[in-house]
């Protein structure tokens, strides 16, 4: 029988590949540097990959856990949820869209607000979730950013906001827009009243969000490699016809080109920021 | 040569017609019966394909290459304008125009975005699409205007603010932030009109006013629908469709009562259709919006621009 002709039976059957599957969630692959890693020894490193320091994006709650002090955390605006009044709809429901975010983080919407302190200074923060709809930002979020920033200027506490957005939320159309001029509206108060803001800009913070408050932190700070930026990567690249350079947009980018103050790794953030706030507020 | 968009197309052929029959037209041969036959059936014409707009057509309209700019505006509605250019720091942009007038005798700032009508003067202002350098500028203008207590007329007219490079090196993001705050801040009235395409943040960036006006074949929106479609279609095909979902012109908008002021009306067939005349309508619009916010006092100019924005969401609690 010619070489040729010799087929044997495909390779690995499915039947067979399932097989020698792990089950799923007990390693992790890095979106950085390919690595293969028990999972829980990413979560133990505050889901910092412990190879190459790439910070995996986390939810707002554990977020919150690592950067106020415990117990501290007193939610605002937790029942507010968004409202389909355009009725849009692209390949789903705008409606369905939010029913399924939702149902899948147990209420809410792109971001958690609320007072709490960092080592022992009160703040107020405002922290995205990715997870729901790709941190998008609505009405829900420009809202409750807007009453994070008066409840900082109305008690006298500084206001930080972690983003983690794709921008604004396509399917709240011009009121999606409308959000990036109130909450920047309500930095101009904040600021003139003399009490800071801090940006935190983590993986990934584009559009709308970083062309509103995100950039307007009397420091902005950034975890490493983060993508930040006001157009997408791919729109920028469709636009000129060009490959990007090497490490565009990434926080060490900006922080070359003079747009964020200091790149912070996330076992280090909560001592740094007790430690800028306590200075800017002379306490 | 007229430019026409799909729609247009009957609408052409029409005055096409007419042109002919008027340029034969000599002493011994009169064609004005059958001109003014023309006239009114292209007038019937174009009411029926101007009623029926869909939201794409609007779009397009919106983007309609004799569509008037920036500068044309300034050129029919203001006296005394003298531009002002760079932003200090790095270049001048020639997509986004600042300087200063007179509106009816009384001075005023000026702040637009800017295209070019031949294919020179489009990639000259950059299709309407600003650096950062271009917000810069005319954050400095403003400034300069609350310095001297004179009112800013900004004019909305971009696809969006440049995606590029060096537009992100040079904090695009910040650029625009820096504007939304800044200008809600301005203690002199801010009167902004969208005059073609309102393209996301890089309009909302010259447009954070105490009034804000549409002119009834401009749009505003988050996206365009092109984009709107690469991303949640991805298909960038599919404009009609985006377009429909996004409900993005100016009726559209004035529906939600809570975003724009009032709805400029253009003359029968577009601006382009009669540029002077649509001057004269936004003219008059701007004149009487001035005259109300020269009533209020600076603190009450801030305060009104602040509540106005801060009004802006739909949620459920």
């Amino acid at each position: 029988m010619a070489w040729f002709n010799r087929r044997s039976k495909p390779p690995i059957s499915a039947k067979e590949s399932k097989k020698v599957q792990v089950p799923e969630g007990v390693w992790t692959k890095c979106k950085n540097c390919d690595e293969i890693i028990y999972s829980k020894e990413i979560e133990r490193n505050l889901n910092v990959c412990p190879k190459c320091d790439y910070h995996f994006r986390i939810s707002a709650r554990n977020r919150i856990s690592l950067v106020l002090d415990e117990g501290s955390f007193v939610e605002m605006d937790a029942g507010m949820e968004s409202v389909d009044f355009l009725e849009f709809k692209d390949s789903k429901k705008y409606k369905d869209r939010i029913k399924t975010a939702v149902a899948k983080a147990n209420g809410g919407d792109a971001i958690v607000c609320g007072e709490g302190t960092i080592e022992g200074l009160p703040v107020v923060v405002g922290v995205f979730d990715f997870g729901f709809m790709g941190g998008s930002m609505g009405s829900v979020v420009g809202e409750k950013i807007t009453r994070a920033i008066e409840r900082g200027h109305e008690m006298k506490k500084p206001v930080l906001i972690f983003s983690s957005s794709g921008g604004a939320r396509m399917q709240e159309s011009i009121l999606s827009l409308m959000q990036m001029a109130k909450s920047s509206a309500a930095l101009a108060k904040l600021k003139a009243a003399g009490i800071p803001f801090l940006s935190i800009l983590t993986d990934p913070t584009t559009g709308g969000v970083t062309a509103s408050f995100a950039m307007l932190g009397d420091l902005n700070i950034a975890e490493p490699k983060a993508l930040i930026g006001f157009a997408g990567p791919r729109v920028i690249e469709q636009t000129i016809r060009q490959k990007l350079p090497e490490g565009f947009q990434r926080s060490e980018y900006l922080l070359e080109h003079g747009m964020v103050d200091m790149i912070v790794r996330r076992p280090e953030m909560k001592a740094r920021l007790s430690q800028i706030l306590h200075i800017l507020t002379k306490s | 040569m007229r430019s026409y968009l799909d729609f247009e197309r009957p609408l052409a052929d029409l005055e096409q017609k007419l042109h002919e029959l008027r340029e034969y037209s000599t002493d011994s041969v009169d064609f004005s019966g059958e001109i003014k036959k023309l006239e009114k059936k292209a007038t019937k014409l174009r009411e029926e394909i101007f009623s029926n707009l869909t939201r794409w057509q609007r779009t397009q309209l919106a983007r309609h290459p004799e569509r008037p700019h920036t500068l044309d505006y300034i050129e029919k509605v203001f006296t005394d304008w003298f531009e002002l250019h760079g932003d200090r720091n790095f270049r001048d942009d020639p997509a986004l125009v600042c300087g200063f007038a007179r509106l009816d005798g009384e001075p005023v700032a000026i702040i637009g975005h800017q295209k070019g009508r031949d294919t020179k003067a489009k990639v000259h202002r950059n299709f309407g699409m600003p650096n950062p350098e271009g917000y810069r500028k005319a954050l400095r203008v403003m400034q300069m205007a609350e310095q001297f207590d004179i009112p800013v007329f900004t004019f909305v007219d971009t696809p969006g603010a440049y995606p590029g490079i060096g537009a992100e090196e040079r904090g695009q993001a910040e650029a625009i932030a820096r504007n939304l705050r800044e200008m809600a801040a301005l203690t002199v009235p801010v009167i902004v009109t969208i005059t073609g395409e309102g393209g996301s943040g890089g309009a909302l960036a010259i447009a954070v006013g105490n009034k804000v006006l549409m002119m009834q074949y401009s749009v505003y929106s988050v996206i365009s629908p092109e984009g709107c479609t690469a991303i949640l279609w991805s298909d960038g095909t599919r404009g009609p469709e985006a377009a429909e979902a996004l409900k993005l012109t100016a009726a559209d908008i004035n529906e939600l009562k809570f975003v724009i002021d009032e709805v400029i009306p253009e003359p029968a067939g577009g601006a382009h259709n009669d540029p002077a005349a649509a001057a004269e309508m936004i003219k008059a619009v701007l004149k009487n919006q001035l005259a109300e916010l020269q009533k209020l006092t600076k603190d009450e100019l801030v305060e009104q621009r602040y509540q106005k924005f801060r009004a802006m969401s739909m949620v459920e609690e």
